[in-house]
């Protein structure tokens, strides 16, 4: 079926159907372009960036020029931004897998029994572990999450559903300034706060809580403000227009509507601070010995426990520096685990369709 | 029990903007009254002031009277979450609560109050709701499933049961069909008449066969330009305002000649 214009001219004057490319060629002149940068490169001086970089402007030009002669002129522009995209999400995704790869492969030959059985009291040498590191940092975490939480949510709904003029503007306008605090600021302020208490040069677990917290709050607040935002006023208005009044319509309508989302801001906030190592090292210190009381003594967390380990690894040194990349590959699964649970809730909670 | 409605001289303002001005109408217990009228004449924002919806909406304001059964809704000591109780609403796009079920949504109005209930009385006023919003046929096997599984006539349907469900006087409507198909439609409509009996029912509509279809009495509102308040042009039977109004502008509204 053939659709010529009525008129040709200007735009239209184009024909309706031209050649196509198999879908093999894109593939094709990839790894075309893969081969004759290596080639080339192989004469002048191999190095894999000069091969994926010559490899890339090969791609873009042979299947731009490809694509023009056999589909015209707007498809081989579909062709060429198809690719630099493609080459673009590469790009991204090379430093990431690079991350995982280099601590799985630095990080695995230590996850053994003993690293999550011991902690390093009275280690020197070979052996250790990461106990009180991970009991420390999944404290801390849960106390300032049990903190930041309700006062994140709960803000969030006041400027959502009742906040009005100036102390709504200037809640928001603090939320903002919030986000803005450099961890280690956090840190300080925390050790400027319990230092009023309990004397200078305090160290404490629940400080790196608080120092947590205030990382974590605005984080929670601007997470939770987008998802209440998104459940539609007419959820609202039909819970009213039941005589349910308004305390009630958040509680039971606007929030089961967007608990999935919350749910899923929250965990992000929590991933986002439980990496973090400054304000921990203030305020937290570091210790070789487990500590489940958040309230007295040093803590040692997981960050902090890297940081520790790669500074002074001791004696040999690759025995420290193994330790180090174990504890990164354990908060790195500690992260994970959190975002799988947020998926799994969130699934569970979100409003069915079917 | 349906109640009749009486309102007077009511000024209904956005902030300082007036939207509906001097409006004084008698809605008579247990009789459907359409509104009708070009877009923006103010004929949902009139509706949405009798149950005191309207002022959900941040500077929203009435002035005037708007009395049921001689008591003032908007009185000092009236509080506005009784008024809804008594004075049901269906909105124009059909809005089930998407983390209900079907029989949640219809007993939502008494579950988000946390009005204690026997599960089998419960039970009985879902079905007895379902029936009565002629859904219960299409939707006793499936009860569990979300309301938002529905097709949008039947979540229009589902939107009247939960609107019944908590028993009000006076059922509000706001252009119910809008969204619907001609066969949804009639399906309303006739339920409609069937509950004529115990609710007092104001609907608005765009639809003029609609309004002579099912309404006892029909008003008309309209709007000189924009910018300006929406008046009541006309309130009569509805046989009269379709066959022989007073007002010329009621005359060309009615007949395609404007709006």
């Amino acid at each position: 079926m053939s659709l010529q214009p009525a008129t040709r001219e200007g735009w239209r004057n184009v024909p309706a159907s031209r050649g196509v490319l198999s879908r093999s060629t894109a593939p094709a002149v990839l790894a075309g372009s893969l081969v004759a940068g290596a080639v080339v490169m192989s004469i002048v001086g191999f190095n894999w960036y000069g091969v994926a970089l010559l490899a890339f402007a090969l791609n873009l030009v042979g299947i731009y020029t490809l694509s023009r002669r056999v589909e015209g002129s707007r498809k081989a522009k579909d062709r060429l931004v198809t690719a630099v995209i493609s080459s673009s999400f590469v790009l991204a995704v090379v430093p990431l897998v690079s991350l995982l790869v280099t601590v799985v492969a630095n990080g695995w030959h230590r996850l053994d029994i003993e690293l999550f059985s011991s902690d390093m009291r009275n280690v020197l040498g070979p052996g250790g572990g990461i106990k009180h590191a991970l009991i420390g940092t999944l404290l801390i975490t849960a106390v300032a999450a049990l903190m930041s939480v309700p006062i994140g949510v709960l803000t969030a709904i006041y400027l959502v559903e009742y906040g009005r003029g100036r102390l709504s503007k200037l809640v928001t306008f603090l939320v903002d300034v919030m986000t803005g605090i450099p961890s280690i600021v956090a840190g300080l302020f925390a050790v400027a706060l319990f230092s009023i208490f309990l004397g200078l040069g305090v160290r404490i677990g629940f400080g790196g809580s608080v120092a947590l917290s205030v990382l974590m709050i605005p984080i929670v607040v601007r997470s939770t403000e987008e998802m209440l935002r998104l459940v539609p006023h007419e959820l609202r208005e039909a819970s009213y227009a039941l005589g349910v009044p308004k305390w009630r319509t958040v509680v039971k309508v606007v929030l089961p509507t967007s608990v999935a989302g919350i749910v899923t801001g929250i965990t992000l906030a929590i991933a986002r601070v439980v990496g973090e190592t400054a304000p921990l090292l203030v305020i937290a210190g570091f210790t070789q010995s487990t500590n489940t009381n958040i309230f007295s003594g040093r803590m040692m967390t997981l960050p902090v426990f890297v940081f520790n380990s790669f500074t002074q690894p001791g004696s040999p040194r690759s025995e420290g520096i193994d330790r180090a990349w174990s504890a990164a590959l354990a908060l790195i699964a500690v992260v994970m685990l959190l975002n799988l649970a947020a998926r799994l809730i969130s699934r569970y909670f979100s409003p069915k369709t079917r | 029990m349906a109640k009749r409605i009486d309102i007077a001289d009511l000024n209904i303002y956005y902030g300082d903007f007036l939207a509906v001005q001097g409006v004084t109408m008698p809605i008579e217990a247990g009789t459907i009254t359409a509104l009708i009228g070009p877009s923006g004449c103010g004929k949902s924002t009139f509706l949405r002031s009798i149950n005191r919806m309207h002022e959900v909406i941040p500077g929203a304001r009435v002035e005037g009277k708007v009395a049921m059964d001689g008591l003032d809704l908007y009185g000092r000591d009236v509080d506005p979450v009784s008024v809804r109780r008594q004075i049901g609403m269906v909105f124009q796009r059909p809005n089930p609560f998407p983390t209900m079920s079907i029989y949640e949504n219809v007993a939502a109005g008494l579950r988000l109050n946390s009005t204690k209930m026997k599960k089998s009385v419960l039970d009985d006023l879902v079905e007895r709701s379902l029936r009565g919003a002629n859904l219960w046929n299409e939707v006793k096997d499936r009860l569990g499933r979300p309301g938002s599984s529905l097709s949008g006539g039947q979540q229009q349907r589902l939107c009247i049961a939960r609107a019944i469900a908590v028993e009000p006087d006076v059922l509000l409507m706001d252009e119910p069909c809008s969204a619907l198909d001609p066969i949804s439609t009639l399906a309303i409509e006739d339920l409609m008449a069937e509950l004529k009996t115990n609710y007092t029912i104001v609907i608005v509509t765009h639809n003029m066969q609609q309004a002579a279809r099912v309404s006892d009495m029909t008003g008309f509102f309209t709007i000189e330009g924009t910018g300006k308040p929406g008046h009541l042009i006309e309130l009569d039977t509805t046989q009269k305002i379709f066959s022989n109004p007073t007002q010329k502008s009621t005359e060309d509204y009615i007949t395609g000649r404007f709006g």
